[in-house]
């Protein structure tokens, strides 16, 4: 059962690596490596399940909170071009 | 579990061959993301749990940050090259094959006789309790048996910390000074 699923979740990251490979626009491979992290943190999960030792769960939900910081720096990235506002003249007249 | 081993290292293989020719840099950062979570979910099948989770938080996170970072700089296409560089590939080919040939000497993944098993993790799990007194055998070789190895990681830590404080925590400072003087004014 456990295997079945395991099974799926390669595939689907095989896909995963397919579309950021060909991906047109940057949208597909930002959106390539978000479901990449979110199928890694599954299939940790399922390895855990199958070495009989749920106790990764805890580790596949700090790699989910991990994988939802990178999506964000990036789209902050093309939103902004750059990470973040520069401690500068401008802002501190600003404040 | 073998079978999801090569799935893992075979999408490894094409993602580190696609880094490699990639001209687009933004598509080949997003790529090493892909190839840090990989490598992360290896570890986790190897039973390294604490490794993955640090590949998984520098190498997919904080690597990626840093390089959209320089991405920002510089620019998004590679140029290029004149003429192929033959005496890097040289070079890492031998290095390779160096560490390759490194890999000979080491036990088997697993042997119950490496000299890990061999050497004195006995004494900690039969005698930390009465020498050190914590209920927790990793913390006592941790605070007590490898005690310099900890006091170094510290220091380490504590002197990144310092130089990261150094760089970025001046320019809040002085701007935080220059604001109390004009409230003063």
């Amino acid at each position: 059962m456990f295997g079945a699923v395991a099974a799926a979740l390669l595939v689907a990251m095989g896909m995963a690596i397919i579309r950021a490979l060909k991906g047109p626009t940057v949208f597909d491979r930002i959106l390539s490596v978000n479901t990449f992290g979110t199928k890694t943190v599954l299939l940790i999960a399922v390895i855990g399940f199958l070495q009989k030792r749920p106790d990764f769960l805890d580790i596949a939900l700090v790699y989910a909170l991990i994988n939802f910081i990178t999506t964000i720096a990036v789209l902050k990235f093309f939103e902004f071009s750059h990470l973040g506002t520069p401690i500068g003249e401008e802002e501190a007249e600003d404040l | 579990m073998n079978i999801i081993d090569v799935v893992l290292l075979a999408m490894m293989v094409i993602t580190a061959l696609a880094v490699v020719r990639m001209r687009n840099l933004f598509a080949a950062v997003m790529l090493l993301g892909i190839f840090s979570l990989l490598s992360a979910s290896l570890y986790a099948l190897l039973d390294a749990v604490d490794v993955a989770f640090t590949e998984a938080a520098v190498g997919a996170g904080i690597s990626t940050v840093l390089m959209l970072g320089t991405l920002a700089l510089t620019g998004e296409r590679e140029k290029k090259p004149h003429r192929p560089a033959w005496l890097p590939l040289v070079v890492v080919v031998v290095t390779g094959a160096a560490l390759l040939y490194g890999t000979f000497d080491m036990p088997l993944y697993g042997d119950p006789n490496d000299p890990i098993h061999k050497h004195v993790a006995d004494r900690y799990i039969e005698r930390s309790g009465q020498e050190v007194g914590t209920p927790n055998i990793v913390t006592s070789v941790l605070a007590s048996y490898r005690g310099f190895d900890t006091l170094g990681e510290v220091t380490v830590i504590f002197t990144a910390g310092v130089g990261v404080l150094a760089l970025l925590g001046r320019g809040a400072l002085s701007r935080r000074r220059r604001l109390n003087k004009e409230d003063d004014r």
